[in-house]
């Protein structure tokens, strides 16, 4: 189960590199997307019922906490690929593209895919590195695929602080070779995860915690976390709405998911609260930057984009601060924040699409022009600053009632920073929603499906916590104790 | 060999390398630029050779020929190529301030055998002295990257963080598994082909390679 979940994605971005600008290319990117995500259900389904498992000679590995987040890569690819549908449809027709780069976008669309999955599923925290490399070299040139000068820039700024960043990732990586190598010996059993949990008591402290401190600078860029986060707002905002989709609902919780990984065995070695303040520290940060960054945005692409760097902020914090509510939280926040960021995305492409431009100011009147557009951003909206009933309003309360009891002085800031995100967005997103249709605004066909699954799962998650779900998360915080 | 002379060896070639980081940091001209990169890379699989046939590593061949081939012939002649086809070969990068940035590098190096001493001491390795002199080589390609401005640099200076933490692999731990070192390798690859196509774009665009002309996002008030 577990090589068919990374043999499609790579299977389908071949064929759809052969397929190139036929008719039904986006057909075959749904169909690859669709069987990935039964896979991954399937998966998840075995590991439900058995335990954690190793798999292909110890190469791989999963436990509950991986296969989650691969079911929800595969999810979110899957809506994501029938958003796209409609999305790239207009694009073409107003040509913004070409033949040559829907045959680019199609086959490095499902190579991200299969970089993200083989991230998640790897046991070997070398190959971890590696595809997450591999992530960012798939999407660079996708972010830069409308070629205009700022779709450029931001491409190249990307490529450069992404490939900056995560080398620091691997020189960390060499360094738990190296306190890994002393107790296991040479060879690549020294690097898989499972045997570093094993031993992970007697590693050297020192070696480990310093390793995470380039681990953290590595893997911190890549989710995004200030004052690391520089690319971001740009690689999301000028790339296609699905990959501004996948990069923010994806793409920053895989690279947490690696952080994560190693925090734990750093934790295991040095016995000290060491990763956690410095995880504590870059997220409230990041929670507190973000937030005020969000008022000064007028680009809307932009705008979420901040958001996201606010609840990922929130995420590492959770996971710093530790304790098994908070490490709940984070598990549910990665989840909820990911179905509902990349359902935003979903409308805020049509919106703009309706309007031809990214300007808040020029978006007008969605309630009247398109219902679906109108009340799809309106209830994201209100799911991602965290109103109840949304499932993002339990995981955020889940980690302030932890932060209440862990780490009292700290829960003003995080507050003022949840307070200051909330009226941000509502400023924003209040008069593009209601109001008159403005005269430049077009009607179109939009992709009503992704949308709506995506809200009603959050709103389900929120009301509602599915008893299997709940163990999963309970299971996946005992692995991370 | 004698172990001593392997460790003089192995110190000699770390001075190299770090003689042409350093040398790259101030060099002007693009040709030079990439020789000096073939050179470090020379250096690199040489070191890479000598360690794994005094601790009997054989992997350690394959990662110095994979070096060879790729980063003293490969990507230098990619190098090559790119800067006569986008005719920036006669472009003489302004270097502002050399001594300042002189004195950073220093300063980092002095910096990165500060941070690597508590992992040196835990070292049995013959190569432990030279793991420092690796960190010094990826914080002094990170400090190219941000002096200087011109694309193609900032690309080498990339690199030449990449040998940096290839020279950690072997200085910490004799090489990183082989599967690793093949994976890096062929990200390694895929990026250049990447930078290659990016050069193009981001010259027919911007007419120039200076990265300076790319500022057109910035956080609106």
């Amino acid at each position: 189960m577990l090589l068919v979940l990374l043999v499609v994605p790579l299977f389908a971005a071949v064929a759809l590199a052969f397929v190139g600008d036929r008719k039904f290319a986006p057909e075959i990117n749904i169909a690859g997307s669709a069987a990935t995500f039964v896979a991954g259900a399937g998966l998840a389904l075995q590991v439900y019922e058995q335990g954690p498992m190793l798999a292909g000679g110890k190469f791989f590995f999963v436990d509950a906490f991986n296969v989650y987040l691969a079911v929800l890569t595969s999810f979110v690819s899957m809506t994501t690929a029938i958003f796209s549908r409609r999305y790239m449809r207009r694009e073409r027709e107003h040509g913004r593209i070409g033949q040559i780069r829907i045959r680019f976008y199609h086959a490095m669309f499902q190579l991200f895919i299969f970089a993200m999955l083989l991230c998640l599923l790897t046991n070997n925290i070398g190959i971890l590195w590696i595809a997450m490399e591999l992530a960012t070299l798939s999407t660079v040139l996708l972010v830069s695929l409308y070629r205009t000068p700022t779709a450029i820039e931001a491409a190249w700024k990307y490529f450069i602080l992404c490939g900056v960043g995560i080398s620091q990732a691997l020189f960390g990586t060499v360094l738990l070779y190296f306190a890994a190598e002393k107790v296991l010996g040479e060879g690549g059993e020294a690097l898989l995860w499972t045997n570093l949990r094993q031993v992970s008591g007697s590693l050297e402290p020192t070696v480990l915690s310093l390793a995470f401190v380039f681990l953290m600078v590595g893997y911190g860029t890549k989710v995004g976390l200030v004052p690391l986060h520089n690319w971001l707002p740009d690689a999301h905002s000028e790339g296609p709405t699905p990959i501004s989709a996948v990069l923010s609902g994806l793409l920053l919780n895989v690279a947490l998911y690696a952080l994560v990984r190693c925090k734990v065995l750093v934790d295991g070695s040095t016995h000290s609260h060491h990763a956690g303040n410095i995880m504590m520290g870059f997220g409230l940060l990041s929670i507190l930057v973000a937030a005020f960054s969000l008022l000064r945005q007028k680009d809307i692409k932009r705008m979420f984009s901040y958001s996201s760097i606010e609840h990922m902020g929130i995420a590492t914090f959770a996971f710093g601060l530790g304790g098994p509510i908070a490490t709940f939280g984070a598990l549910l926040h990665m989840l909820v924040h990911s179905l509902a960021k990349s359902s935003i995305f979903f409308t805020v492409g049509h919106a703009s699409q309706m309007h031809w431009t990214q300007e808040m100011d020029r978006i007008r009147g969605l309630f009247k022009g398109n219902p679906l557009v109108g009340w799809g951003l309106m209830f994201g909206v209100m799911a991602i600053a965290g109103m109840p009933p949304f499932g993002v309003f339990t995981s955020e309360f889940l980690i302030l009632t932890a932060t209440i009891k862990d780490a009292p002085l700290l829960t003003p800031f995080l507050l003022l920073g949840l307070g200051v995100a909330f009226a941000a967005l509502f400023r924003r997103v209040q008069p593009m929603v209601s109001g008159e249709a403005p005269s430049y605004q077009k009607s179109m066909k939009v992709a009503h499906v992704p949308v709506i699954l995506h809200m009603v799962l959050v709103l389900v998650i929120g009301i509602y916590m599915p008893a299997f779900l709940n163990n999963w998360f309970h299971t996946a915080v005992e692995l991370l104790k | 060999m004698d172990i001593n002379v392997v460790a003089q060896l192995n110190s000699f070639l770390a001075a190299f390398v770090l003689l042409t980081a350093f040398g790259m940091l101030v060099q002007r001209r693009m040709y030079g630029l990439v020789h000096l990169f073939a050179w470090q890379g020379l250096f690199l699989s040489i070191n890479t050779a000598i360690v794994g046939f005094v601790a009997g590593k054989h992997h350690l061949y394959i990662s110095s020929l994979l070096t060879l081939s790729l980063k003293v012939f490969l990507l230098p002649y990619i190098l090559h190529v790119l800067i006569q086809r986008l005719k920036v070969h006669k472009e003489v990068e302004v270097v502002e301030n050399v001594p300042m940035t002189m004195l950073m590098g220093i300063a980092l190096v002095i910096f990165s055998y500060y941070l690597m001493s508590p992992v040196t001491q835990l070292s049995t390795l013959v190569t432990r002295s030279t793991l420092a002199v690796a960190l010094a080589t990826v914080m002094i390609g990170l400090l190219m990257m941000i002096t200087r401005k011109h694309a193609v640099t900032q690309i080498i200076g990339f690199l030449a963080m990449e040998n940096g933490l290839f020279f950690a692999a072997t200085s910490a731990t004799y090489g990183m598994p082989l599967v690793v070192e093949l994976g890096v390798a062929l990200d390694i690859l895929i990026a250049a082909f990447i930078f290659g196509i990016f050069f193009f774009h981001i010259h027919t665009t911007f007419d120039s390679l200076d990265v300076d002309q790319m500022a057109r996002l910035k956080e609106e008030d």
